[in-house]
Order: C-alpha cells, then structure tokens, then sequence
C-alpha cells in the first residue's frame, strides 16, 4: 500500500487532525479515569479537573470539524481518505459525549458526598462496570490509532458485557429502595452514575464501528437490524 | 443509487481486446459491459489506455493503417470489428466527441444539419425540426435560436461543446462517446455539460473519458479504472470512489499515485 499522497501536505493535514482527535481523547481518557478514581476514594479533590477538561474537550470538537470542512472542501477526499475523516467526525462527537458523562458521573459524586449517604451501598459491582468502561475507552483508541479491527470487534462485542452488568446493578439498587426507602436519594445518584458508566461503554462500541468502517469499508452499526455477523468483518479485505 | 439486485442490460460489451499502435500494445485483454442508458466512465493516468478504448469503439483507429484491434467490441451482439457494415453506419450508431471542440466552418444550422444529410433525406420543415429538437437536447436553442446563421466558430468554447453534442445526438445515435469532453471549458460550461449529460443518459448510452475524477464521480454510473493499458476495476461509481476493490484504484484516486 502506498501510504503517502502526492500532496505532501493533504498527509500533513491528515496527521494533525488524528493528532488532535488524540489528544482529544487522552484528555476524555483522563476525565473517566479522574472520576474513577473520585467515586472508588468518594474524594471531592479532583472533581474541578474533571470539569475543566470538558471545556477543553469542547474546543478541540469545535477544531477539529472545521479542520474536517478545510479538508474536504481543499482535497475533495475519496475512498479511505474519506472513510478516515467521515469516520474522524463521527468519533469527535462520539468522545465529546463521552466526556459529558464523565462530568455528569463527577457533578453526582459530588452530591453523593456532600449529603454523606450511600456509603453504606455496597459499590463492587460499579466498580467493576467502570473500570471495564475505562478499559474500553482506552482500548478504542489504541486501535484506532492503529487501525486495529481485531481489537474493534472485540471491545464491539465485550459492551454487551457492561450492559449485562449495569441490568444487574440497576436491579440490586431498586432492591435496596424498596428495603429502605432512605436510600432513594443515593440510589439515584448512584443510578445515574451507572447510567453514564453504561453510556461510555456504548460510545467505545461506537468507535469501534468506525474504526472497522475505516479499514474495511462496512457500516455495522445497528448489527441487529441490519443482520451483519460482526465476527465475519475480520476476514473481509482491506 | 442500488442496482445491485437488476443490473441494467448491457448495450455494449468487449471481450478479450487487444490493441496496437504498430508494435505496441495499448490494450491488454480488455473485458468490459456497458450498461444501456447509463453513463460509464473511464479515468487513468496519462497513457493508461482509455482514450484508445474509446476509439476503439467506433472504429476510429481504421483512419491509421498502423493500429488494429484484435477481439469483440459487440454493440446488441454483433461483433463491430468483424461488421461487414460501412463504418460510416457504426459512427452514425455510436457518435463521439472530442476533447477540443470541433463545429465545421460553416453555419450553426448546417453544423447540425449537415451529419443529417448524409443519412436521411428529410424536407425542409423535417430537417428544420430535426435542428431545433438536437439544439434543445444539447442545452443550447435558446442560446442559438436567433442567430442559426451564424459561423459555429463565433460561439464560446461551451457553446461549441454543446453544438458538438448537439450535432452528435442529431442523427440519433444509441452510444455517445465522450473523450474529455470539458477539458478545455470553464466550470460553468462544465456544469452545463454535465447537466447534459445527465439528461442524455435517458436516451442514450454514455461513454466518457476524463481526466477529472470528480467529473467521474458527479456524473457516471460505473467508473472504470485503466492502468497501463489494463482494465484494473470497474464497478458502480459509488463504489469506486468509497471503497474500491483493488488498493491500485485506492491509491489513484486518493491521489496516493506515483
């Protein structure tokens, strides 16, 4: 494969623009691990850092899809060039969503700890969710950077395994309401949180789809509907 | 566009071309169907043989006695090479095109009239219709009505594209041979053209050579990729242009070529 265009500066564009969805997801990365971190300690210490990441995040969205508009419009993209970038808009908005959730997992934690409640709530199993969520995120875009299929399909089909989970978890939480009607204000926020957890774990499947629509040209999003065997993908050409 | 369940019939086909200029082969074993009523594209770099495979196809080459053909060019089934028809009859059957254009020295009128005259014996009135409906299906009568007259050569580079077509189209040929067509206008007789185009294709069979692979993905159906005088890919345009088959055609028209 000849990987480099005749206009030098088309590659120069190219690799900036995948350096700023990058650090655009370093910084989503480091949002979700901060507030990890904050629900596992039920610390208030890093909550700030968490918000003030959003903005940043926001900007780089905000870039990133004019860059996006430049290159289209100087280049006319074709073929995987055009795959790349229809695929580069789609995961921006993918992360930048994904930081919202771990804002909104922040503000919530906040709360849990000012009022002091839900200590008492056993969280293993969220834990474990969020870490797998992490997990995902951090593993989405390694392959992207690499343009890894075989990872995409993977971190595809172990999402499913985060919504199982969450199914679970929602399930004891509605158990402890209906024990002890005090703990429905935590239950919330701890409902809520899951939720988020739940939603980055969709957003890392949903970077996945893209990543394989980049490589091998095919949309298997909504897999169900559409009857694609996503297993199948790893064999087709590139 | 999703033609993938009934794909169209095919109103050419070419089996197992070769071509030569003297020693030279210029196409290698070149097998291609061209959809009726449909416009198909060829696009290459410079030298890849796809303006010789247009000529081919109306025989065009026979004007130089160094180059021949070996193979099936079939238009409905019958093999054009081996045709015992004057090929007078297979260009009145497939009209070309060219890349610059070429109104003859005389009136606007004329430049119609005359490719008519040579294959039908039409009253005035008859020839007279004959001009205007080829002048509208060439985007040009309203342009042209007042001043038929007139040199063909007094008309702009686009009009005179147009009037080529127009000319083209008035013997009511099945296959329109395009050889880069707008390679010498501006973009808005570029446009015009390709609006053209799109509404030729109703009628006609369209065959375009072009440099510009935008040109190729805003007005063809199927693009075919030629290289070194082998036909690479060919398959439906939006293909193509999202996710090739073959990574030489990836790398063409991302521009990744060289």
């Amino acid at each position: 494969m000849n990987d480099r265009h005749l206009a030098s500066q088309f590659d120069e564009d190219l690799n900036v623009i995948s350096s700023k969805l990058m650090e655009m997801g370093g910084l989503v990365e480091m949002q979700i691990k901060l507030a990890n971190q904050a629900l596992k300690s039920f610390s208030v210490s890093q909550i700030d850092d968490i918000l003030e990441a959003e903005d940043k995040v926001d900007l780089l969205e905000v870039d990133i899809d004019r860059e996006l508009a430049t290159i289209t419009v100087r280049r006319q993209p074709a073929a995987r060039d055009l795959r790349l970038l229809m695929a580069i808009s789609k995961i921006t908005t993918n992360l930048e969503r994904t930081g919202d959730e771990a804002s909104k997992i922040a503000k919530r934690i906040r709360s849990i700890v000012e009022t002091g409640e839900a200590r008492e709530i056993a969280l293993g199993d969220l834990h474990s969710i969020f870490d797998k969520a992490a997990d995902l995120i951090h593993r989405v875009l390694d392959a992207f950077a690499r343009l890894d299929v075989v990872t995409a399909v993977t971190i595809h089909k172990e999402d499913d395994q985060i919504d199982h989970e969450f199914k679970g978890f929602t399930r004891k939480l509605i158990t402890h309401m209906m024990e002890d009607p005090r703990t429905i204000r935590s239950c919330q926020d701890l409902l809520f949180i899951a939720k988020a957890v739940e939603r980055i774990g969709d957003h890392a499947k949903n970077i996945s789809e893209f990543i394989i629509y980049i490589v091998k040209g095919m949309d298997v999003r909504h897999s169900a509907l559409t009857h694609v065997d996503i297993d199948s993908v790893v064999q087709l050409p590139s | 566009m999703n033609e993938n369940l009934t794909p169209p019939p095919n109103k050419m086909t070419v089996r197992n071309l070769n071509f030569y200029y003297g020693k030279a082969q210029a196409l290698k074993g070149i097998n291609l169907d061209i959809p009726e009523r449909h416009v198909t594209a060829f696009i290459g770099p410079s030298g890849c043989g796809k303006s010789t495979l247009l000529r081919t196809f109306n025989r065009m080459f026979e004007l130089y006695p160094e180059q021949r053909a070996e193979g099936e060019i079939l238009l409905d089934g019958e093999n054009l090479l081996k045709s015992k028809h004057n090929v007078a009859l297979i260009r009145a059957r497939i009209g070309m095109v060219f890349q610059k254009p070429t109104p003859f020295p005389m009136s606007i009128f004329d430049n119609i009239a005359f490719g008519v005259k040579l294959f039908e014996k039409l009253s005035r009135v008859d020839l007279e219709e004959r001009v205007e409906w080829a002048l509208r299906k060439g985007a040009l009568w309203d342009e042209v009505k007042d001043k038929l007259e007139q040199s063909g050569a007094s008309l702009s580079g686009g009009q005179q594209q147009r009037l080529c077509i127009a000319r083209g189209v008035a013997i009511k040929p099945e296959v329109l041979l395009l050889d880069e067509p707008c390679s010498a206008l501006d973009p808005i007789s570029t446009a015009r053209i390709e609006e053209l185009i799109a509404e030729l294709k109703r009628d006609y069979t369209v065959i375009i050579v072009t440099h510009n692979m935008q040109q190729a993905a805003r007005c063809s159906d199927y693009t075919a990729y030629m290289y070194l005088g082998e036909l690479m890919e060919v398959g439906q345009t939006e293909q193509i242009f999202l996710k090739p088959s073959r990574q030489e055609t990836e790398d063409y028209i991302t521009g990744r070529f060289g």
